[in-house]
């Protein structure tokens, strides 16, 4: 920064004044007051986000005198007399911001776009200094902003490219299937206009705070409400489980719901609700939580898996006893038999802890009354379980309940579960008045879901040959105090936990054990990416016992069309696993030699190569999941496309429009897209299973087929006809003849439509038998990693050097979108093998709770594979969750190739890496 | 209540005698602290107080005003042995943090990571405070008494840091372990001025450890062992590390704080005295000493 100016503030000015965004302006902060609070609040700058209140994540840098500092660290009063620059001013101005505006849009640098302002900010500040800067000078810029989808790459190469940047619409194009085109939703993202969930609130709303137990396990009881909110200042209402006109219980799985709005006498975990308070937002700006009147009386506690299904140990809920919520099965062959003949026998117990979601975005919304019905405005992946929660907790008729998704600042899973929703609805209806609320970084962190924590005991044999004949699975999933998706988790993991590879023996037994934490839920991959670690772990230990490359021995067991996997499902076409390891083999023969000959030459740090390989049923688990897409044209020739897929930076939004667009045969730029509203756009269900590609997909597919078919069949003309839509017409150019379709001689339906498609689509599956057999999914994606690592085996820290990631996605419908999620999955996996770890009352900040920085991720190489899936639209298969499956294995196996320790505990950190080496060597 | 933010050191010490005010500069720890919970006090904001920032030569060597923020002191042209303490710097957060947080303020928050102690304290820094009765002086790591402790009066302000002239040719180094690259909270860090005659032994060290015990400690065992030894050969034993006492916590266990600080201390004594410009060094980047 440069010199304060100097002015004397001793003689109190109760106006701070500053340039913002090159305008004059003047607040009147309180004392202490952010900076990012007075731009989001009083000056009504939403560009400037708040991730974390902390300093840790960057997402409200702004300049101040051209110096990025974090506003959310920066008294306003300081910002007296400077120059303060945000995104939707330099967007609006500076030719850096506009020309990085374009670089991050064409090479998809922005995928929820929570962490774009403080990225571009950042950046800039970089480009004015050094307009063609470093890879690592790139890297030092942004270092203080966290991004938790992106993986960074495509942000650093956007930095890089930025000087040189073409115009947007040339990156377009027809945008049909298959074409890189940028996001159809990323302008928004890139000047500061995008909405999210802290965004959308009205002026005059109220603020809500949640009470919540300071206590892993712990009763209470209430002072007297009626006096204290009597008695406390514009505080308009408290609510309680007194409160609830419906049933004061949710769940995502209706047989499981289990969890409340706010617990009944007694809270489950560290951070469960109690409690709300709504009032005025002046009041609720200094609100102190304690001194709401609530005893707390703390009560014995379980909170590991061992501990829950000890004897005498407290249980969680009746009618689950020992804790035990649900377990998943699958049996094929005879395990036990098998692998008492096999050759060779290979057995590990892995762990894993907690890994929190960590998006950038806190959980936040606004909810009011409108003409009776409420409104609920909220970051979420799944808009109509919303909605059917709400129906319940509510007692009200749906038709009277409004949800509008804002957009989503990350999710990975954890905002299908409801958060701030029934709050905000409970709020708005007892007040009347519109209410809001935003989670700080640590209630975000403490009563949100989580990755499961796992125990895993696995033994697998083969014969000599290379075969595996037995593999025996038993893991223990701490899913803490509610059900959320822990049904799910126990049944993917068993279907999961062979990897795509045959295995005719096969036994896997999962249990969800109840403990008093977080509730564990839906995390990329429900419970894969853990059963992978043990897999794939054991699989290298396998090989390396056989003496077979790992590779090979990996190839010599991938399943294959035709071959059944260990639910005895049998595709006839469509597996992918053999081609992405085939993909590997150049990378896996040249950097197994450059890290032999790194080797040779150094003492201290050493190299080494792994791989992994992975794959993950699109869709729900032998349940039904449809989509519903729907479309239509307005008289004046507007197409209009009903996209309910709930984008939360994977980019649902342009992908489903690819499709729709590519089988209506016009070009994505002539579709007006109308998103999420459970009012006017059918459901097309949750975002998770990696299902919106393959679902929705298939649904916007045969929508725009619908909608094409009868514009075509308006005139007679043949499917190859080519449409092309004017103002209030349509021109059918059918070989030789051309027809034209005046669409102001058609009546338009209630919606104004003139012609209109809606269609569905589920996944034909059929459900399993007590023996886990069946066709859990109608169509896998399969993977495979590699990564080398350099490990200093005197400190323990491993670096990862490069990735190169084979993805058989059936068809990439957006080949950039598609290393978007490789590479944003990568680093999540990263993150779970090397630093993260949430343990409740200790990480529940991000400076305690690490996840990977810029300078974390390594190059990245996606090598896309196209084996096509018969059932996925136009052949694609889904790929959300499938991306970080192989990571934190391959990680694993490539430590153990560099240094020769097998880490079986995750996160491997400095510590626990150096501890491994040095029991190896004997100390040394 | 109400916030201050004074131009003369005079207007400050009054307005803290006179009323119950926190100190602010950078806000990069306050606010963290702070949580959502109101501030209780007026706020005494010192980044205007004239002479209170800036990088200052004088016959007793280096002043740098207690609210110098940390990009400041990472981009002033310093003599080599400045090296370690500009290294840290550049590994304070992250250049947002670098840019608001000061050299103070990291010394007065008293965290047992304090990036800035361990390069202070081998430089010999001494921490000027100014009270009502003038200022007085003492070395960095007697001013921080202990975790979240300092010898700061109620009625007193950190003016400056000041740091003694080191023989010429004297260069330094940093090393931060920690487990990512950037906004990381280290796990160890060590810190090392080092001076070698012309045959190469080392005729002057200072080595001070960071986040292995309540307030940084300087190893004046292991100092005097290194004189006259060559600096690709030194060694450091248990018995040079005896001053520390490092915890077991989340980001590491305390055996394993030892190994690796003994390995940092090598690591960075190589780094000094390979002559190199130092650039910012990352947990995960660290690179054969």
């Amino acid at each position: 920064m440069g010199q304060p100016l100097p002015m004397d503030k001793q003689v109190l000015n109760p106006m701070t004044e500053f340039l913002l965004n090159s305008q004059s302006v003047s607040v009147t902060p309180r004392v202490g007051e952010r900076l990012s609070q007075t731009l989001r609040e009083t000056l009504g700058q939403r560009d400037v986000k708040v991730g974390c209140d902390a300093g840790d994540c960057g997402a409200c840098t702004v300049l101040i005198d051209g110096a990025p500092v974090c506003a959310c660290l920066t008294p306003t009063h300081q910002a007296d007399g400077r120059n303060v620059e945000t995104l939707a001013g330099l967007a609006g101005h500076d030719p850096d911001a506009q020309r990085l505006a374009e670089s991050f849009q064409n090479h998809g640098a922005a995928q929820c776009g929570i962490c774009t302002p403080g990225m571009m900010v950042a950046a800039v500040a970089l480009l004015r200094q050094t307009p063609t800067p470093t890879d690592g000078q790139v890297k030092d810029a942004l270092g203080g902003v966290l991004c938790r989808c992106t993986g960074y790459r495509k942000i650093i190469d956007a930095v890089l490219a930025s000087h040189a940047q073409i115009a947007a619409e040339s990156a377009v194009g027809d945008g049909a299937v298959g074409a890189s085109i940028r996001r159809l939703d990323g302008a928004a993202k890139v000047n500061g206009t995008e909405m999210y969930g802290d965004d959308v609130a009205t002026g005059d709303a109220l603020v809500l705070r949640v009470i919540r137990s300071p206590f892993a396990h712990a009763g209470f009881t209430f002072g007297d409400l009626q006096q204290w909110q009597a008695q406390t200042d514009g505080i308009e209402a408290v609510l309680t489980c007194a409160d609830i006109p419906g049933k004061n219980l949710f769940g995502v799985i209706p047989d499981f719901a289990d969890q409340p709005v706010f617990a009944e006498g007694t809270a489950r975990f560290r951070g469960e609700a109690v409690a709300a308070v709504v009032g005025r937002a002046d009041v609720m700006q200094v609100f102190e939580v304690s001194t709401f009147p609530v005893d707390w009386t703390e009560l014995p506690s379980v909170e590991t898996v061992p501990h829950a299904t000890a004897p005498l140990a407290p249980q969680l809920h009746p009618g689950r006893d020992n804790n035990l919520m649900c377990s998943g099965f699958v049996q094929q062959g005879d395990a036990a038999q098998a692998l008492t003949e096999a050759d060779v026998c290979v057995e590990g117990r892995f762990q894993t802890g907690f890994v929190e979601h960590a998006y950038i975005e806190p959980e936040a919304g606004f909810a009011q009354i409108i003409d009776g019905r409420v409104e609920v405005h909220a970051c979420t992946q799944a808009p109509v379980m919303d909605l059917d929660a709400l129906e319940i907790i509510l007692g009200m008729d749906r038709k009277d309940i409004r949800i509008l998704p804002t957009e989503v600042g990350g999710g990975f899973g954890s905002k299908l579960d409801l958060s701030v929703q029934p709050y905000l609805a409970l709020a708005a209806l007892r007040t009347g008045k519109p209410v809001r609320i935003t989670y700080s970084r640590a209630e975000s962190m403490q009563s949100t879901t989580k990755r499961h924590p796992s125990n895993i005991h696995l033994k697998i044999g083969a014969n000599r040959d290379g075969r595996i004949q037995g593999f025996d699975f038993s893991g223990d999933f701490n899913t803490g105090a509610y059900a959320s998706w822990g049904p799910t988790v126990s049944n993917r993991v068993p279907v999961h936990a062979s990897g795509p590879y045959r295995i005719p023996n096969y036994r896997a037994v999962a249990r969800a054990i109840h403990t008093h934490n977080p509730p564990s839920g839906a995390f990329r991959g429900f419970g894969v990416p853990q059963a992978a670690i043990a897999q794939e772990s054991l699989f290298d230990e396998l090989a390396d016992k056989l003496g077979i490359d790992r590779l090979q021995f990996r190839l010599l067991n991938a399943l294959e069309d035709n071959i059944p996997t260990v639910c005895g499902q049998m595709f006839e076409q469509g597996v992918g696993i053999k081609a992405c390891l085939n993909a590997l083999q150049p990378d896996w023969e040249v950097e197994r030699a450059a890290a032999a000959a790194f080797n040779a030459t150094n003492k201290t740090h050493k190299r080494g190569v792994g791989i992994a390989g992975g794959w993950y049923g699109c869709g729900n688990t032998s349940l039904p999941n449809p989509s519903t897409i729907k479309s239509g044209v307005r008289p004046d020739g507007t197409v209009v496309l009903h996209q309910g897929a709930m984008d939360i930076g994977q980019g649902a939004n342009t992908v489903i429009t690819q499709i729709f667009a590519t089988a209506l045969g016009i070009p994505v730029l002539q579709i007006q897209r109308i998103g999420a509203d459970t009012d006017v756009t059918p459901d097309a269900g949750k975002t998770s299973a990696s299902r919106q590609t393959y679902v929705s997909g298939n649904a916007a597919r045969l929508s725009g087929l619908a909608l094409r078919a009868a514009i075509l069949k308006r005139v007679n003309a043949s499917d190859g006809a080519k449409l092309t839509f004017g103002t209030g017409a349509i021109r059918v150019i059918d070989g030789a003849s051309e027809h034209r379709i005046d669409l102001s001689s058609l009546s338009p339906d209630s919606e104004d439509y003139v012609f209109r498609a809606q269609e569905s689509y589920d996944p034909p599956t059929k459900p399993l038998d007590a023996n886990g057999q069946g066709s859990p999914y109608a169509q896998f994606g399969y993977c495979a990693q590699l990564v080398v690592v350099e490990v200093d085996s005197l400190l323990g820290t491993v670096t990862p050097i490069r990735f190169v990631a084979a993805h058989d996605v059936g068809k990439a419908i957006n080949p950039m979108l598609v290393e978007g999620q490789v590479e944003g999955g990568i680093a999540q996996g990263l993150g779970m093998a090397l630093m993260e770890e949430y343990i409740p009352g200790r990480t529940e900040n991000l400076h305690d709770y690490l996840i990977p920085t810029i300078g974390d991720v390594p190059p990245i190489e996606t090598l896309i594979i196209e084996v096509p899936d018969a059932h996925g639209p136009y052949g694609a298969k889904g790929l959300g969750e499938h991306v970080l499956i192989p990571t934190a294995p391959a990680i694993l196996n490539a430590i153990k190739d560099a240094v020769g320790v097998r880490l079986t505990q995750v996160p491997a950190t400095p510590a626990r890496v150096r501890a491994a080496i040095k029991d190896l060597t004997d100390g040394n | 209540m109400a916030y201050f933010a004074p131009t003369t050191l005079n207007a400050a010490l009054a307005l803290i005698a006179s009323e119950p005010v926190s100190i602010i500069s950078g806000g990069t720890d306050v606010f963290p602290a702070q949580g959502q919970i109101p501030m209780q006090n007026g706020l005494l904001d010192v980044t205007r107080i004239d002479g209170l920032t800036g990088l200052h030569w004088g016959p007793e060597g280096l002043r740098i005003g207690a609210a110098t923020s940390w990009s400041a002191i990472a981009s002033a042209d310093l003599p080599d042995c400045f090296a370690g303490l500009q290294a840290a710097a550049r590994t304070v957060g992250s250049v947002q943090i670098q840019n608001a947080g000061t050299i103070a303020g990291n010394i007065c928050n008293a965290s047992p990571a304090a990036d800035g102690m361990p390069p202070l304290i081998t430089l010999g820094a001494e921490v000027e405070i100014t009270g009502p009765d003038g200022p007085r002086r003492m070395p960095v790591e007697t001013f921080v008494t202990g975790p979240r402790q300092t010898q700061l009066g109620a009625r007193e302000l950190v003016t400056a840091i000041l740091i003694p002239p080191l023989p010429a040719h004297c260069r330094a180094a940093f090393e931060k372990l920690g487990s990512r690259t950037y906004l990381v909270i280290s796990i160890t860090m060590v810190a090392v001025v080092i001076g070698c005659d012309a045959s190469g032994r080392i005729d002057f060290a200072r080595v001070a450890v960071g986040s292995c015990s309540p307030v940084a400690r300087r190893l004046i065992g292991l100092e005097a062992d290194l004189i006259g030894q060559m600096p690709q050969q030194v060694t450091v034993s248990p018995d040079h590390l005896a001053p520390l006492a490092p915890i077991t916590d989340i980001r590491a266990d305390s055996g394993y704080r030892l190994e690796a600080a003994a390995e940092q201390i090598v690591r960075a004594i190589h780094r000094a005295t390979h002559g190199a410009t130092q650039g910012p060094t990352h947990g995960a980047t660290l690179t054969d000493g």
